[in-house]
């Protein structure tokens, strides 16, 4: 009983949170820009005014259209759960999840591009095709990341992974995980989330089709991968055990706003990027985890 | 041993990378340019008192490689009016994953090599070969003539990095002689480039293909 | 004191040719110094000088062995040259002159050196006081031979000092005090660090043999002697790679003295037989008669690298080869300048019937030629001959055989493009051009003089240099 109202309160707290995140990262760039902007709870009113829409179909899309993007939130929150949060540690965590982690973000992004293609149209093929062949590079580094924090703590588990330092290869590892982070959540300079030039869109590309409930439960998908991606990687680098209880929750929270502030000023400081650099920036992103993986090999120079 | 000094060559192995995945002429010569500063100061913090010949060095280092040379490329440059876009031979994506190859693959060549016991576990003889490898890379892999000048730099600067193993142990001239020779290669090698704009109109030395058989 | 003349002497001369204020007769400090020079490098030859051991420049014996050589071919490339610079009057000669005088200064200057640090800052200074000859004629072909020949030759001297460097980690390792003279790193001998001296073998063999231009780093070779004016493609293939040979010998007796010679002469031999492979092949397949000398001199090369690799007698041998290949090589770039200035051209598509044109040069070229591929009497046959015994002496029947089928490969290639450039008709435009060029002892008195030369080292070794060469093995091999 106790334990299922800790998982249904971490619920709670992951779902109400998420959507705090965009409204966050778009009211730094209007202050940066020197606007008011929308309120930080935008998001949220969006995702209710959708949710009581009705929904238009094509007569082409098969179920899948519909259960694609179901079945690509449920992913993204189970992984979410897994995730341990700072001294509070982790609803569901067994030794070997961080396999079931990464495993169950791909399985999202595979249902993303699955819906996608359900339309039949060549467009969101195309938005598909790009999506999952910069996916290609990230997950190399989501991997090595994971790898090179697995090496350092000789655990598979992920309470076990994240809860001491990064050791050397901490500023590499974060700045790996950030590149990765704004690449996974289609933010600035890989993707622009505000865009609607057809010819630059990535993951835009692929809901273009969905409407009401089905594209509320995209939108929220995507900001709770946000919060995941912010969670994961201040957890990577910050050495949470050795902090007291409420110091880490405290540290954990203030970290997630300073990525998605961070994540906000860098949209407003960087331009888009050509198509034909996005793979450099995405190398170097894996390679920055690389790098990592290799001090925590090597236990670090000197 | 070292840690400023590890941190240092951290940094000079960074922009090894930075100096591959550069796509444009000014990024590529200011990592030079970075890495030309980071090696002139390195000679100071292996002393632990600064000796005036060393500081000579350093003093040289700094101004010849980080200062003049990138200077006389700007220059070079400018002067040519070119296209800024540097145009490899081997694209950005592969060059990095080769040059990340090389790094580690330095990384294990260097265990392999007995270091003196005041040395060991220095960063210094696997951030020499990386960026050898990487000067090889950029010589290689790249077309305008500024980038394979540059490459040659890389090159020359793992060189340098080496012999600040035995910068105890050699006489001022070697060292003298290491300056003397990237000066007046890069000057020679400044005017080549100026000659073969002025007859080609362009440093794109994909256009120097008549001597072949 | 006379040695250190040998080096001063032309350095002097070169900066008096940077301020020398007149064009026509600037190019007569090029003979004088010459002339000055083998006086010196002779009586040094017949009386030699004490050397300090832990010197840093030395006429020693392997300097006694090769450096008269170069002296010689210098002599003749100088009075060629005069003739060739009032052929082109059209061109300021200012840099040409002092760059030409500052090469025998650095050339003397590296033979001699007995210092690691020494030995590289002068084939450094070789390379770069290379560049003004290599563009002299300043057409875009030789900028893009120039910018090849710096790149190559620029690597290959970086790689040389990280490999000086890494056998002065190897000394500094073994418990050496930072002298980096090859008799006190001769003297650690096994003292020094195994995997630091291996590793500095390989950089200074890639190094120096992209200096000297041994296959696979000999790529910059054919378009530099294509391009190069004919005085300097003789000096740089008969003086500056001879600098290269020497070095690797230098280098090779401390790798040796560390216990690793075998792995040494290994690589030596793998790399020469590769060369000569090569520069056969290629020899079959170029058109350019320029670029036909530079092939042969990467497979002479090879011959040199393989004599290195066979002991004692082997590089005996290779000494020897030193004065034929390059006395030869003198004398068959000087004709094929005469040849290249009547015909216009270099190719066998627009060049033939030289024979009619400039029957001197071409008799020279043609005898050249045989003397290059060692026909008897001249000196190659009689050093490949030796060569060849020391290599069964020590049982490599196999590379020996391939050895000899490269010769005879090269043998048909160089046969097919001299004949086909000397016999026949010659065409009317070479017929117009060559009524311009006439041959002037001038430019007929340096080549026939180098082919004498290597006819009478054939003939008749002079006993002298037959002990200077032994004097030399011996300093490279000291008796146990």
């Amino acid at each position: 009983m106790n334990v299922l109202l800790d998982v249904l309160l971490r619920a709670v707290v992951w779902l109400a949170l998420a959507p705090l995140l965009p409204g966050i990262i778009t009211k730094t760039k209007a202050w940066v820009a020197g606007r008011r902007g929308p309120p930080v709870l935008q998001l949220s009113y969006d995702l209710a005014r959708l949710w009581r829409k009705g929904v238009v179909l094509s007569t082409l899309v098969s179920p899948g259209f519909v259960i694609g993007p179901a079945v690509a939130w449920v992913a993204v929150f189970g992984a979410a759960l897994l995730l341990p949060l700072g001294a509070l540690g982790t609803g569901l965590g067994f030794e070997g999840d961080v396999l079931l982690f990464v495993y169950l973000l791909a399985l999202a992004r595979f249902c993303t591009a699955w819906a996608a293609m359900e339309t039949g149209s060549a467009f969101e093929g195309m938005g598909a095709a790009r999506e999952v062949s910069y996916a290609v590079l990230s997950e190399a580094a989501i991997i090595a990341a994971v790898l090179a924090l697995c090496v350092q703590s000789g655990s598979t588990s992920l309470v076990a992974m994240l809860t001491p330092a990064a050791g050397a290869g901490a500023v590499l590892l974060a700045a790996g995980l950030f590149v990765v982070l704004l690449a996974e959540n289609c933010r600035v300079p890989f993707d622009d989330p505000n865009t609607h030039l057809e010819l630059t869109m990535i993951h835009e590309v692929m809901v273009l089709d969905h409407s009401g409930p089905p594209l509320a439960v995209i939108l929220h998908g995507a900001s709770v991968k946000l919060l995941l991606f912010a969670v994961f990687l201040t957890e990577a680098v910050l050495p949470m055990g050795s902090l007291t209880p409420l110091a880490a929750t405290g540290a954990l929270a203030a970290s997630v706003l300073v990525v998605t502030l961070a994540t906000g000023m860098t949209e407003s400081l960087l331009a888009r990027f050509a198509f034909r650099r996005v793979p450099l920036l995405l190398t170097v992103g894996f390679l920055l985890c690389l790098f990592a993986l290799l001090f925590a090999w090597r236990g670090g120079p000197a | 041993m070292n840690h400023a000094l590890d941190l240092l060559i951290g940094l000079v192995m960074g922009l090894n990378l930075l100096a591959l995945g550069s796509g444009r002429l000014p990024s590529l010569i200011r990592a030079v340019s970075l890495q030309g500063v980071a090696l002139g100061v390195m000679p100071l913090l292996m002393e632990p008192e600064v000796r005036w010949h060393v500081a000579l060095v350093a003093l040289a280092t700094v101004t010849g490689k980080g200062l003049v040379i990138p200077a006389l490329l700007r220059r070079a440059m400018r002067t040519a009016n070119i296209d800024r876009e540097i145009l490899p031979f081997v694209g950005f994506v592969p060059s990095l994953l080769l040059g990340a190859g090389g790094t580690i693959a330095a990384m294990v060549l260097a265990h392999e090599l007995p270091l003196l016991p005041e040395q060991t576990g220095s960063l210094i003889v696997p951030g020499a070969l990386a960026s050898i490898f990487t000067g090889f890379l950029l010589l290689i892999g790249r077309s305008k003539a500024i980038a394979q000048v540059s490459g040659y730099l890389i090159l020359e600067n793992g060189i340098y990095l080496f012999g600040l193993l035995l910068i105890h142990a050699m006489p001022l001239m070697v060292e003298a002689g290491i300056l003397l020779d990237l000066t007046v290669g890069v000057f020679i090698f400044g005017i080549i480039v100026d000659r073969i704009q002025r007859e080609f109109d362009s440093i794109d030395t994909r256009k120097l293909t008549t001597l072949r058989e | 004191m006379r040695e250190a003349l040998l080096i001063i002497v032309p350095l002097a001369a070169a900066l008096l040719a940077a301020v020398w204020p007149s064009e026509r007769t600037r190019a007569w400090l090029m003979p004088a110094t010459g002339v000055i020079h083998v006086v010196l490098a002779f009586w040094l030859l017949f009386e030699p000088p004490v050397v300090a051991l832990h010197g840093w420049l030395g006429f020693d014996p392997l300097a006694r062995a090769v450096l008269p050589m170069v002296s010689v071919l210098f002599l003749a490339c100088a009075a060629y040259g005069v003739s060739y610079l009032r052929l082109r009057v059209e061109r300021p000669n200012r840099v040409f002159v002092a760059s030409f005088l500052l090469l025998l200064g650095l050339l003397s200057a590296a033979h001699q050196a007995r210092h690691l640090g020494v030995l590289w800052i002068a084939t450094e200074g070789l390379t770069l006081a290379a560049v003004p000859l290599l563009h002299f004629n300043g057409s875009g072909r030789s900028i893009e031979a120039t910018w090849k020949y710096l790149l190559v030759g620029g690597t290959g001297i970086a790689l040389s000092l990280l490999g000086s460097f890494c056998l002065g980690y190897a000394s500094l390792h073994g418990g050496g005090g930072g002298d980096l003279t090859f008799a006190a790193l001769t003297a650690q001998g096994a003292g020094l660090s195994r995997p630091w001296v291996l590793t500095a073998w390989v950089l200074l063999l890639v190094g120096y043999g992209t200096k000297m231009g041994l296959a696979p780093m000999h790529t910059w070779k054919p378009d530099a002697y294509g391009e190069a004016p004919s005085i300097v493609g003789a000096l740089l293939a008969g003086g500056v790679t001879t600098v290269a040979f020497t070095a690797i010998l230098r280098v090779r007796a401390v790798v040796s003295a560390a216990g690793e010679g075998a792995i040494a002469d290994r690589t030596l031999l793998v790399v020469g037989l590769f060369s000569m492979v090569v520069a056969a092949l290629f020899l079959l397949a170029t058109r350019d008669f320029k670029r036909m000398l530079a092939y042969s001199s990467v497979e002479h090369m090879g011959i040199l690298s393989i004599g290195a690799a066979f002991g004692a007698v082997g590089v005996w041998a290779a000494l020897f080869h030193v004065w034929n290949n390059s006395l030869t090589k003198g004398a068959l770039f000087l004709s094929a300048g005469n040849i290249r200035r009547a015909a216009g051209a270099r190719t066998t598509d627009q060049v033939r019937g030289m024979s009619l044109l400039t029957p001197r040069s071409a008799a020279i070229f043609v005898t050249g030629m045989f003397a290059v591929t060692a026909m008897p009497p001249f000196g190659p046959f009689f050093s490949e001959l030796k060569l060849v015994r020391a290599g069964l002496e020590r049982g490599q029947v196999v590379s020996i055989v391939l050895f000899l089928v490269c010769l005879l490969l090269a043998f048909f290639g160089l046969t097919r493009l001299v004949f086909a450039i000397v016999d026949g008709r010659p065409r009317a435009a070479s017929k117009a051009n060559s009524a311009r060029f006439s041959e002037t002892p001038g430019v007929i008195g340096p080549p026939l003089v180098l082919l004498v030369f290597s006819l009478w080292l054939g003939l008749g070794t002079p006993a002298v240099l037959l002990e200077a060469w032994s004097a030399a093995v011996a300093q490279l091999y000291p008796a146990p």
